[in-house]
């Protein structure tokens, strides 16, 4: 507690208010047992009253208290009664006290609630017939719940008018709804790290905004959607396009990070028209991040409808009779024989097309089944044999407990937003810090950069100095090294893996014991740990050889070079992308909200995502067009359905199939990888910088490369180049003086 | 949407586009002053604020009196500094300035200044009115309504407006602590109270040249003490000792 309170004391010099204390999560206290409406319930020490009315059973309305964001207790929805208090109080800000009797039900608590409803409606516009946020207001339905049925509104000043802000492509303000519970502020501040957004103005003036003119620039601004109760804030993309009781909700999995946040996918007829956040509090906890929420509208454009045959210089629709035949005809035609048939899985690739995949190579006599990803023709540096090697075994939800953390060749910021938000929190509330080996960036949390490249990391695991960083490391009880994925696509690889290996195993008593594991690969492509899992990796001959079939399966990401142009390539995909411009054959795959298949996270989490949606056009599930084709080339594999097909993936791995939860690496094997890691034989490292692997974070595959939000998105914030709407030509400043 | 999308743009756009619908006929009532920013010739981002080193002193002597991983609790006082040292209003360089000095996000300062109307985040004149017309202004004396009126008509401003000259700018404020002296109102720094017409016109116009007048009662009155001489305690207090017990004396 000290050395932390020291820490956090430390950093405020620096920081300034990044280093806000909002609340310590401490180890569990003891339990007390109080009573509500009658019931007793027994909760932690601590805990806030409106929970322990929550346990009881008894549901308080609210709006500033949100479970995830610091406590306000602004808007006073929330009053109980307490017995022997003199006022109703104001349960989210009042912690729950043994013994005591605490009432939901009366009629003060009635007349309390309806008293704030009152005030709240005194400004707000009830617009509801035009408001975006109709159907899931919580001010609608409290208002319906508690509110009176008539007003005492007859103000002949009318009612607070207040400007719209422009916070960027993403979020579309109506700040006349806007009632001040501050959630988007706590959530800005606290979760995302803009500390740009808070209250200007005082009293019935108070506002919202950033004061002056600029555009919200996180990667985490749509949740801000979700968080305001009103409709104050909503979904710029979504406007006025549906009513949530139209929607069809799927829960589902993302794919465009390997963090494989969980989501609810709203759509209606065939169209997804939103993606939702679900909670879930092992991994993205309530939020998600922007490509996450708004890539979707790339579901609609540029898509593989039909099977298309290249005919000279173009393509020509084609049956899946005619594409399939062609691809035989190919295959033979290219005279391909054993590796010289190469199969590339880019990182939309599921789990269940890449075991098809990688069976029906294996029968084609090959054992070429390379990555969409720089050197991923060759074995990966991490080897396949032991998941600990390439998986996030910390555990996304355990990142926060670690109190010093390094980063090398990663800027989680883009790589896995969500992770990124746990590192703010436990930046804020527990001081951790933080060290990077690698390009910099603009971090949500203050960071000590200790170098550029292996080399460098090598020299601060054998003289570490005497930076802060340094010292802490040396002393940190739980310390914490995340290597990126972008580092295995170097040369450099192995070197760095092994460095921290040794590291690791010189610290193991620190980094490795039954209560944490400190050593954690962070992936960043959805498809990865599946097929590391799967071994869906290239062998030690896969570089030399020329290849003369090529299989593309979702592969939009590699470099055209390595394609020889006398070679016969397949493309299948959902998206008419980089693959597509050099196929033969384009065979059209659905997306992730059109299958259900099942997804790995990067801590090797398995999930299974749902269809929300039909595919489009003669697009098929991307593992039966595999297991069309392997009867097409006389290969049969032996599985016809979904179900047979998890089997094989059981046989497998069973991890691939076990829904829901994490085997967590044990110790010892965590050891024995990190052994194996350690006596690679490599080359030196090398001085060579490490580079991000993502430069614009809006767009990094077919799906968010097609869509519009994402592509505005990419201008307003990569590109620093977002025109306001609302700006007021010739606006003149009015006196400010109240 | 419907009502008046904003204070502002209901200013500025006094001409709706003919086809325009409104929803609703309730009016809007706009905000007294303007809680966002906008960028002008004379207040943006790109004129250069920086304290003198003399304010820079004071600024760290200030800083030093609270906690070092509270140095953001200073913003208050430094803030005025930095009102001081810009002419007497907070302009938008100026909370930067003070952001960085304290390490703090922008956003913070402007939090604060938007918060607090001392900090005038306009330009003011060089005679700062700050005339109080709260209830016991209002009633006390001559009240400060007629106040109010002579110095409109005297000037030729209404509240919130700055002289042509650049001289005298005029606002309306909230009680000001100096009830018993009604009608009073700041200038600058110092107070002046018990006015009447008259002598707010003497006061403006020494002003207007330049003079300095003497803060206080502009009535010869001493303090708050009755306008009207004394009425309890004008005796001799009594002194150590007197009637006392002999015991005690
Ligand atoms: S905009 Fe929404 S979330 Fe933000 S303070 Fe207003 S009501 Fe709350
Ligand atoms: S929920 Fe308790 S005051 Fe807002
Ligand atoms: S009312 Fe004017 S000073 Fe108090």
């Amino acid at each position: 507690m000290f050395a932390r309170s020291r820490f956090v004391a430390r950093r405020a010099i620096k920081f300034g208010s990044g280093s806000r204390t909002l609340s310590t999560t401490l180890p569990r206290r003891a339990d007390i047992t109080l009573t509500v409406d009658g019931k007793e319930v027994t909760v932690p020490q601590g805990t806030a009253l409106i929970q322990a009315c929550e346990a009881a059973g008894a549901t308080v309305p609210r709006f500033c208290y949100h479970d995830r964001l610091a406590i306000a207790g602004n808007c006073r929805m929330c009053l109980v009664e307490v017995e022997r208090s003199p006022k109703p109080v104001a349960s989210c800000a009042m912690p729950a006290m043994p013994g005591s009797k605490v009432f939901t039900n009366t009629p003060l608590v009635h007349k309390a609630r309806e008293g704030v409803m009152e005030f709240l409606l005194a400004n707000h516009p009830l617009d509801c017939a035009i408001c975006d946020q109709g159907g899931e207001c919580d001010l609608q339905d409290q208002s319906m719940r508690y509110g009176s049925d008539r007003t005492r509104f007859h103000e002949i000043t009318g009612k607070r008018a207040v400007e719209n802000k422009d916070l960027g492509p993403i979020v579309k303000t109506s700040m006349n709804r806007c009632i001040q519970c501050t959630r988007c502020v706590r959530f800005a501040n606290d979760v995302a790290g803009v500390e740009d957004l808070g209250t200007t103005g005082r009293g019935n003036d108070l506002q919202i905004g950033m004061y002056v003119e600029k555009v919200m620039d996180s990667e985490m601004s749509g949740n801000i959607i979700d968080l305001c109760p009103v409709g104050a804030l909503t979904s710029k993309p979504y406007a006025f396009q549906a009513r949530p009781w139209e929607l069809k909700k799927t829960e589902s999995i993302d794919v465009l990070d390997a963090v494989g946040s969980n989501i609810r996918i709203d759509s209606r007829g065939v169209q997804v028209m939103r993606i939702q956040p679900k909670i879930n509090d092992e991994v993205n906890e309530e939020w998600i991040n922007d490509k996450t929420r708004y890539a979707y509208d790339g579901l609609k454009y540029q898509r593989l409808t039909t099977p298309l045959v290249r005919e000279g210089d173009r393509f020509v629709p084609a049956t899946w009779e005619h594409a399939l035949e062609t691809i035989r005809h190919g295959l033979i035609n290219s005279g391909a024989k054993g590796d010289e048939i190469k199969a590339v899985a880019g990182h939309l690739a599921d789990t269940e097309s890449l075991t098809t995949l990688k069976d029906l190579f294996n029968k084609l006599g090959s054992e070429n089944l390379t990555l969409d990803q720089p050197f991923g023709d060759s074995p990966p540096a991490t080897g396949v044999d032991l998941r600990s090697n390439y998986l996030f075994n910390t555990g996304i939800e355990n990142i926060e407990e670690a109190d010093a953390v390094l980063l090398i060749g990663t800027n989680p910021r883009h790589e896995a937003a969500i992770i990124n938000t746990r590192f703010r929190k436990s930046f804020l509330r527990r001081g951790a810090n933080f060290g990077l080996i690698g390009e910099t960036f603009p971090s949500t949390f203050e960071l000590e950069h200790l170098g550029q490249s292996a080399k460098d990391a090598e020299t601060f695991f054998s003289k570490p100095g005497n930076g802060t960083f340094a010292k802490i490391w040396k002393e940190a009880k739980k310390p914490l090294i995340i290597v990126g994925s972008a580092v295995m696509e170097t040369k450099d690889g192995a070197a760095v893996l092994k460095a921290v290996s040794k590291h690791v195993l010189a610290n193991q008593a620190r980094f490795l014991n039954q209560e944490w594991n400190g050593f954690s690969i962070l992936q960043r492509a959805a498809s990865r740990a599946a097929a590391y899992d799967l071994g869906f990796t290239p062998s030690t001959t896969s570089s030399s050889v020329k290849p003369k079939f090529i299989y593309l399966l979702n592969a939009d990401e590699f470099d055209p070079t390595t394609i020889p142009s006398s070679s016969f390539v397949v493309y299948q995909g959902h998206h008419g992308d980089l693959g597509a411009q050099y196929a033969d054959v384009c065979l059209p795959g659905s997306a992730y909200t059109e299958k259900s298949t099942t997804w790995i996270n990067t801590e090797g989490r398995a999930q299974l995502g749902r269809t929300a949606v039909p595919p489009p056009g003669a697009s098929r599930e991307d593992w039966k067009i595999l297991r069309a084709l392997s009867e097409v080339l006389n290969q049969p594999l032996p599985y016809d359905d979904v179900l047979a097909l998890r089997d094989r993936m059981w046989d497998i791995s069973p991890t691939l199939v076990r829904y829901d939860s994490r085997e967590i690496p044990s110790v010892e094997l965590t050891k024995l990888g990190l052994q194996v890691l350690s006596e690679n034989k490599t080359s030196q490292a090398s001085g060579e910088k490490f580079k991000k692997p993502i430069e614009d974070f809006y767009r990094t595959d077919p799906i968010s490369r097609a869509s519009v939000t994402m592509a505005a998105c990419s201008k307003a914030f990569t590109k620093g180049d977002y025109v306001p709407a609302d700006v007021d030509e010739g606006a003149t400043a009015q006196a400010s003086y109240a | 949407m419907s009502l008046a999308r904003s204070a502002l743009s209901a200013i500025q756009r006094p001409l709706y586009g003919a086809g325009r619908r409104t929803f609703t006929s309730s009016s809007s009532r706009r905000s007294e002053s303007l809680f966002v920013h906008r960028d002008t010739d004379y207040n943006n981002p790109s004129i250069p604020f920086t304290f003198t080193p003399d304010n820079l002193k004071r600024a760290k002597e200030i800083i030093s009196r609270y906690p070092p991983q509270y140095k953001k609790a200073a913003v208050m006082p430094i803030l005025d500094l930095g009102q001081r040292q810009n002419k007497g209003w907070t302009s938008i360089s100026v909370m930067n300035a003070v952001a960085e000095l304290l390490e703090m996000p922008r956003m913070r300062v402007y939090e604060v200044a938007t918060f607090y109307t001392m900090y005038n985040r306009e330009p003011v004149a060089e005679n700062f009115l700050q005339l109080c017309t709260t209830t016991p202004c209002q009633l006390g004396g001559c009240g400060s309504s007629k106040i109010l009126h002579t110095i409109q008509d005297h000037l030729k401003i209404s509240p919130g407006q700055t002289t042509k000259d650049g001289k005298f700018t005029l606002i309306e404020v909230e009680c000001l602590g100096a009830c018993s002296n009604a009608p009073m109102m700041q200038i600058g720094d110092d107070f002046y109270e018990d006015l009447t017409p008259e002598t707010t016109i003497k006061l403006l116009d020494a002003l207007a040249t330049g003079e300095k007048p003497k803060p206080g009662p502009q009535t010869g009155r001493k303090t708050s003490e009755n306008a009207a001489g004394l009425t309890a305690l004008t005796s001799k207090p009594l002194g150590p000792g007197e009637m006392c017990v002999p015991e005690f004396a």
